[in-house]
């Protein structure tokens, strides 16, 4: 399944790149299996929020093709 | 109930005039509070000369949306407009307006004081801060002190 993947603000220059279609294999592909495809397998940064289809959620959602992901610090608007 | 997001500057208090002529229902309201959030030159003990504030665009509008309708079902609110700035922005510019119509004071200055709050906590922005020192994120928001995490503080 193909997933969209977003990376806001200091993620995105972390991972230099804006966004990105990752494609995944599998049954219960969760944020944490596209996170360790898409960092090389390195753990998520305790400080990262994470959104799928502009909803916040955490690591352990399961995905289903098409979905939007992002990755991003913690906000400060206002 | 509105919410605008845009890179233009704006006259906060121009807008709210402009709303309340164009969408309150004369004379049912006895207060509105408006909230407007400018920008300083100087965070966290470094002068900031200008700022650069990016978005996730759908997901902000539809988080300070939800913002205000939790306001509306805690409190009377007859209605509320927020407009945020993005992109570049300089000294003394508004970013953030957050207007409250009310029949009663309480309500308004409440309701307000929530969705200020709560769009800082949860709608995505993010602040870039140009210093003399080059480019920086913000890494977190000043805390508003009269509030618990849990919402408005209750008076003892």
């Amino acid at each position: 399944m193909d997933i969209k993947v977003r990376y806001f603000a200091n993620m995105r220059d972390q991972m230099g790149r804006a966004e990105e279609t990752v494609s995944l294999e599998g049954d219960a592909v969760t944020v944490e299996d596209l996170w360790g495809k898409v960092s090389a397998n390195r753990t998520i940064p305790s400080n990262v929020l994470i959104a799928v289809n502009m909803e916040y959620t955490d690591s352990s959602r399961v995905l289903k093709s098409g979905d939007e992901v992002a990755f991003f610090p913690p906000v400060t608007g206002g | 109930m509105q919410v605008i997001v845009q890179e233009g500057l704006f006259d906060p208090y121009q807008e709210t005039r402009a709303y309340e002529e164009k969408c309150l229902p004369r004379g049912k309201h006895g207060a509105v509070v408006t909230f407007v959030g400018t920008m300083r030159d100087f965070n966290d003990g470094h002068d900031v000369s200008s700022m650069f504030l990016e978005h996730y665009p759908g997901m902000t509008e539809r988080h300070i949306e939800a913002v205000c309708q939790e306001a509306a079902e805690q409190w009377d609110v007859i209605d509320a407009l927020v407009v945020h700035r993005v992109g570049e922005i300089s000294v003394a510019e508004p970013i953030v307006l957050v207007a409250v119509w009310s029949a009663h004071r309480a309500h308004a200055f409440d309701a307000c004081r929530y969705i200020i709050n709560y769009l800082k906590e949860r709608a995505p922005f993010w602040k870039c801060e140009s210093t003399q020192h080059g480019k920086r994120w913000v890494e977190h928001n000043t805390k508003d002190p009269g509030v618990s995490a849990k919402g408005i503080k209750q008076s003892a």
